[in-house]
């Protein structure tokens, strides 16, 4: 970086912050609601030790590894997996990271369920973590259709009754190869993302969700987990 | 037990407590968890579970039908189907929207019907569209024209003599010689045109006559997967790698394959009463999974719902460290356990 640069960001750097802007607003709510402790804390509440939460990660593992065989097969176009060994391997890479994606997800969803995962205000994150099983299932059913093969052609003139007896086959036309994988590999993936994004971001913001405790008739607040900057000193290890 | 009267974080609220709704909040130890750590070790198991999947099994690929492959493996069940296209007497001819406008083909729910209500979207004429308008494509054919010509001109009772003659003569018909063989009788135009059809589609040119579109680059099967719908050669392949309907189809895949497992419940649906024989039985299932997915996501709203995981305390084991550190606390400090919610 050139001399004069480093001088004026560090300039800029001690400059007076300017609170009426909306980037400085939009700062201060994001850290507000999300400090790094929170974001990113390398410390969680007791109760946090089962297996049952690994399937949470293990449920975004698997779908890293789907959206990075996605890619290489994006790269190489529909029709590859089909005349190339190595175009095998990658799609059923791809196959075997959605079987294992949708098992992890599908533990996951019913370990929360147990918990009463949505206690303490944490509503939208099982909304969003919901939403994000059924957009999935979309993404996958549009893959299926995407094959280019026997099973899709089956997959279309089985489902195509059922999509249009609610109306949607109007627009979403299940034998129109070219409309499923652009579903399939743009629209569908990035509302899975997004949807995965924000629930993540969203078990951040409020933690994980403590045991059932015992009182009834006892009002309480409803925050749950503090930031680490908040843990009392006594209690970190 | 009250609200902690100055309280760390968060928005207070002074209201009864609800075990399925709110929460206590955590004043008990923390512990030392490396998320990005735990993030790498799952993405490495996954990887690997995922890369032996791929070296066992690899994942299938049977070849698709084409209009070509079923015309040349069973010729005469493509002409008993063309006919039906021809007539109008076939599945996609009498579908309804959004392919087309058939009285009383739409599936409903009392008045609620959405199929009709979207109208038709990919309109498909089964007559012109499977027949007479691949016909046509067909260079120096004057034979051929006129027999098309005679068709298309004669009234709509002529026509329809015509066919119902062929589709029952067709029932016989063998295939010989390079030739489609029905018994004679009085089928007008229609046996040279369903002929030249078979014909058209064993050369191969019929698939890319279905497809065919205004731009040079085509990707709407609609029609030839429709037709090839229409017939049984399909059928009986799906039939034999179970993945028909009452086989729970849907969620099958090709070979021994886990196909998509996830949709079990959807599937379910279509075996039992009184969807396993209603003619409604598309807009039923999809009506049913609407409102269970919907209860799903609403779950933390619904009285009763919600306190299924109290009742069955099944998180009891999920939590069982937890639960006997408690019980471990009690026996050393005395009387007062934070018992588990069983209000």
């Amino acid at each position: 970086m050139p001399a004069d640069t480093e001088v004026a960001a560090d300039s800029a750097a001690d400059l007076p912050e300017d609170a009426d802007q909306l980037t400085a607003k939009l700062r201060h709510a994001a850290v507000a609601a999300l400090p790094p402790g929170r974001l990113m804390p390398d410390r969680q509440p007791a109760y946090v030790a089962s297996w049952i939460y690994v399937f949470g990660v293990l449920t975004l593992s698997a779908l890293a590894v789907v959206i990075v065989t996605g890619l290489v097969l994006a790269i190489f176009g529909p029709s590859w997996w089909h005349v190339s060994t190595v175009g095998l391997f990658v799609n059923s890479l791809h196959l075997w990271s959605v079987e294992v994606f949708f098992f992890a997800m599908v533990v996951h969803l019913w370990g929360k369920f147990f918990m009463a995962a949505w206690r303490g205000r944490r509503r939208a994150t099982w909304i969003t973590g919901v939403v994000s099983f059924v957009v999935s299932i979309g993404a996958a059913f549009t893959g299926y259709l995407s094959q280019q093969n026997f099973d899709s052609q089956w997959i279309a003139t089985q489902a195509k009754d059922g999509i249009n007896s609610t109306g949607a086959g109007a627009i979403f036309n299940v034998t129109n190869f070219g409309q499923m994988l652009m579903w399939h590999i743009i629209l569908l993936p990035l509302v899975v993302v997004l949807l995965v994004g924000l629930h993540v971001l969203l078990v951040r913001l409020r933690g994980v969700v403590p045991p059932f405790a015992p009182p009834k008739g006892s009002t309480i607040e409803t925050e749950t987990v503090p930031s680490h900057e908040e843990i009392p000193t006594g209690d970190r290890p | 037990m009250t609200a902690s009267p100055k309280p760390t974080i968060g928005l207070l609220r002074d209201r009864r407590f609800k075990p399925d709704r709110d929460v206590e909040e955590w004043h008990g130890k923390y512990l030392p968890y490396d998320l990005v750590k735990e993030f790498l070790i799952a993405l490495a198991v996954v990887v690997l579970l995922v890369v032996g999947l791929t070296v066992v099994f690899s994942s299938p690929d049977d070849q698709p039908v084409t209009v070509r492959s079923w015309s040349t493996a069973q010729p005469v069940d493509f002409a008993q189907t063309a006919i039906t296209e021809l007539d109008g007497s076939s599945g996609t001819a009498g579908y309804g929207p959004p392919y087309n406008q058939t009285p009383d083909a739409s599936q409903s729910i009392g008045p609620f019907s959405p199929e009709s209500w979207f109208g038709v979207h990919h309109p498909i004429d089964s007559a012109n569209d499977y027949v007479v308008a691949p016909l046509l494509t067909l260079p120096n054919q004057p034979g051929l024209d006129a027999a098309i010509s005679t068709y298309t001109s004669a009234p709509a009772t002529q026509q329809a003599s015509w066919t119902a003659a062929y589709e029952k003569a067709v029932a016989d018909a063998t295939f010989t010689r390079g030739a489609l063989q029905v018994p004679s009788g009085r089928y007008g135009p229609v046996a040279p045109m369903i002929s030249a059809l078979t014909s058209m589609a064993r050369s191969g040119a019929l698939d890319g006559a279905l497809i065919s579109s205004r731009q040079f680059y085509g990707t709407d099967y609609t029609k030839p997967l429709l037709f090839m719908a229409d017939g049984t050669y399909l059928a009986n392949l799906g039939q034999a790698q179970h993945l028909q309907g009452p086989q729970w189809g849907m969620m099958n895949e090709t070979g021994n394959y886990p196909g998509q497992a996830w949709l079990w419940l959807y599937t379910m649906w279509y075996q039992v009463p009184p969807m396993k024989t209603s003619s409604n039985a598309d807009l039923q299932v999809w009506a049913i999974m609407m409102v269970l997915t919907l209860l799903l996501a609403l779950v933390p709203f619904i009285p009763g719902l919600r306190s299924i995981p109290r009742w069955t305390r099944v998180y009891r084991i999920i939590w069982r460290r937890h639960y006997r550190d408690l019980n471990e606390e009690v026996d050393n400090t005395g009387p007062s356990p934070p018992a588990a919610a069983e209000s």
